[in-house]
């Protein structure tokens, strides 16, 4: 009998089973084509498997300059926009979170507004302000353009961080003979860490793989992977190109996340998710 | 060592008032309840003297020494909150030695101070574990420890076994009154259970609407309620509303003798005050329930105006459904608009309590 699967309920998880299938599908299967590609030599359509494998791709690819260079300036970028973002966002997520000043709600709301509007239009309006500002196509205009992004994560999860931090614990930790700046350092700041982390992380990751604003503001010199990308596809039929660049691509994310789940542990990180 | 005193404390949150006019002095070493309903301001002035709020108006002083306005971590204060408060990224060992480490002790001293508060509230060698590897009661210990290793003047507990079940809530309420003896140390205890306030006061402060109804030992508060909310809050009490006429409390069941001003008047009787004694059919109070607690058996009756009282009986005497009594009132308060008018023995008795004259018989 199936009773034999079950652990709590007595019933085998049918929806669950049906669920992870899917995800499966949807998540795992074009990884494994993007995989199989990369390391793909010949590969004729009725084939279900290459007909060789093989590392070619990856040699062309890695001998080229201008992957490396765009390798570098994508994770200098991130860095920096990252950091950026922390140092600005960070301090007003947790104004936001714990104080009440004039026009709070208002000006809270207004990190939304820059996701609100379709955002081609808004790139191209600062991209013609940057223009006046001699901004185009330096690694600072990019690094602008892309904080403009990422401000509305950054403030939005590290806000609800701060409010679910319990406002007895910051008191008890008074009550003992720690000041203010001591309670935000030794209480408030571990106690939303997870969850923070969470949104650096996120925001590291997708300015990674930002590639309108690179490619309007930086573009010709500054270039980063996903434009670089975006050209190698749009110039060369050749899908082995992109697959190896994907796989490049998709290792700074897995290490992060692998890092993340090493730093906070696997439950802390799925509830600075939201889950 | 710690004389705590409060004068004319306020305290108005956005127009309406929580405290309003509060004044104490609490001697050294001596454990006070603040004791109300929801909503009285027990924890508001609590919260004032830990410095968590600001008082509108009033003045705290600890030893003489004025701290009104202090910061909290100013304050040689130490709080227990309700929902124990520990820091979950902390283990329990640096829960506690968190206050400490502030203070810049020795890595020595602070492992002793530690151990030593472990010890006091029966935890030696739960230092390496995570709180939430704790149960409920030995979270709240942890809290406790936490504010006794910092030898606070004054220890404040808001309502600090709320969240425990009624048996550990037992317990630990002897646990805590036993090493607030040992240590001697002046006491601040908000709770709304009035059972923890008769248990380990020294002294109740009862307070409603952010005002002190009555201040005193726990039997005084039980036995001599100073106004009619206190009566009803602390203990069962049967409330019987009639009015006083020509020296003689009137109602339609129920006539006693009282050396009052005519007017309106509510009786308040105990239910270990009252006795009941068989009477004929259709007379008297009529037996709703009764019910065997094993030591006593209460007895819900019914007064024709429809009044309910409860009436405590020996365990021996049984009282049948719908059977009709009449009711021999022994200590008695009687109050108008909230205050006391007169509490005694039915006045004009003897050693006795007079048996109470069925309306009827007038």
């Amino acid at each position: 009998m199936i009773a034999g699967f079950s652990t709590t309920s007595g019933r085998f998880d049918w929806t669950g089973f049906i669920f992870a299938i899917l995800l499966a599908i949807v998540i795992a299967v074009p990884l494994l084509v993007v995989f199989t590609w990369a390391f793909t030599e010949v590969w004729r359509y009725p084939s279900v498997i290459p007909q060789k494998f093989g590392l070619r791709f990856w040699d062309q690819t890695l001998s080229r300059a201008d992957v490396w260079e765009a390798l570098s300036i994508s994770l200098r970028l991130s860095a920096t926009v990252t950091f950026l973002s922390a140092l600005i966002c960070l301090p007003a997520a947790y104004a936001f979170a714990r104080m009440k000043f004039p026009g709070r709600d208002l000006f809270f709301l207004s990190f939304l507004a820059s996701h609100a509007f379709p955002k081609f239009g808004l790139l191209v309006a600062i991209a013609s302000i940057f223009l006046q500002l001699n901004l185009i196509a330096t690694f600072w205009g990019v690094v602008l353009i892309q904080l403009v992004g990422t401000l509305m994560l950054m403030i939005w999860i590290p806000v609800a961080a701060f409010q679910a931090v319990d406002r007895r614990m910051e008191e008890a930790a008074r009550d003992v003979g720690a000041g203010p700046l001591r309670v935000f350092w030794s209480i408030t700041l571990p106690q939303a860490f997870p969850t923070i982390f969470a949104a650096v992380l996120l925001t590291f990751v997708s300015t990674f793989y930002e590639t309108e604003g690179a490619w309007l503001i930086g573009a010709p010199q500054i270039r980063t992977m996903p434009v670089l990308m975006i050209n190698f596809i749009n110039n060369q039929v050749v899908i082995q190109y992109g697959a190896v660049l994907s796989v490049i691509l998709w290792v700074p994310s897995f290490i992060a996340l692998m890092f993340a789940r090493r730093v906070i542990g696997t439950g802390a990180f799925a509830k600075g998710f939201g889950a | 060592m710690a004389r705590l005193t409060i004068d004319n404390l306020r305290k108005a949150f956005a127009g309406t008032v929580a405290v309003d006019d509060f004044s104490l002095d609490v001697a050294d070493g001596e454990l006070v309840c603040l004791l109300g309903p929801s909503g009285s301001g027990k924890s508001t002035v609590l919260r004032m003297i830990g410095g968590f709020e600001q008082p509108s108006s009033g003045a705290i002083r600890i030893d003489g020494q004025d701290v009104t306005r202090l910061s909290p971590e100013r304050r040689p204060t130490g709080m227990v909150f309700q929902s124990h408060a520990l820091w979950s990224h902390m283990n329990v060992f640096n829960n506690i030695a968190f206050g400490l480490k502030l203070r810049r002790l020795s890595r020595a001293e602070i492992r002793d101070k530690v151990e030593h508060a472990l010890e006091l509230v029966g935890l030696a060698g739960y230092g390496t574990r995570q709180t939430f590897q704790l149960s409920g009661g030995q979270q709240q210990r942890v809290a406790l420890a936490r504010s006794l290793v910092l030898e606070p003047k004054i220890l404040l507990l808001d309502e600090p076994f709320a969240s425990l079940d009624q048996h550990l809530r037992e317990r630990l309420r002897e646990e805590v009154r036993d090493i607030q003896q040992r240590l001697g140390i002046t006491t601040l205890f908000v709770t709304h259970g009035q059972d923890e306030a008769l248990a380990m006061a020294d002294r109740i402060v009862v307070l409603r609407n952010g005002q002190c109804e009555q201040a005193d030992a726990p039997d005084v508060v039980y036995r001599n309620p100073q106004t009619q909310f206190v009566a009803g809050f602390i203990g069962q009490m049967n409330f019987i509303s009639a009015s006083v006429e020509g020296g003689r409390f009137l109602h339609p069941d129920f006539m006693l003798p009282v050396n009052v001003p005519d007017g309106p008047a509510v009786l308040a009787v105990r239910p270990e005050a009252l006795d009941l004694a068989s009477a004929q059919a259709d007379q008297g109070a009529i037996v709703l329930r009764s019910t065997d607690f094993g030591s006593h058996i209460m007895v819900d009756l019914q007064l024709r105006d429809g009044t309910r009282l409860k009436a405590m009986t020996a365990p021996d005497q049984r009282w049948q459904k719908r059977a009709s009594v009449h009711l021999n009132v022994g200590q008695f308060a009687l109050y108008r608009d909230n205050h006391l008018l007169t509490i005694g023995q039915p006045v004009g008795g003897s050693e006795q309590a007079p048996e109470v004259e069925p309306a009827l018989s007038v």
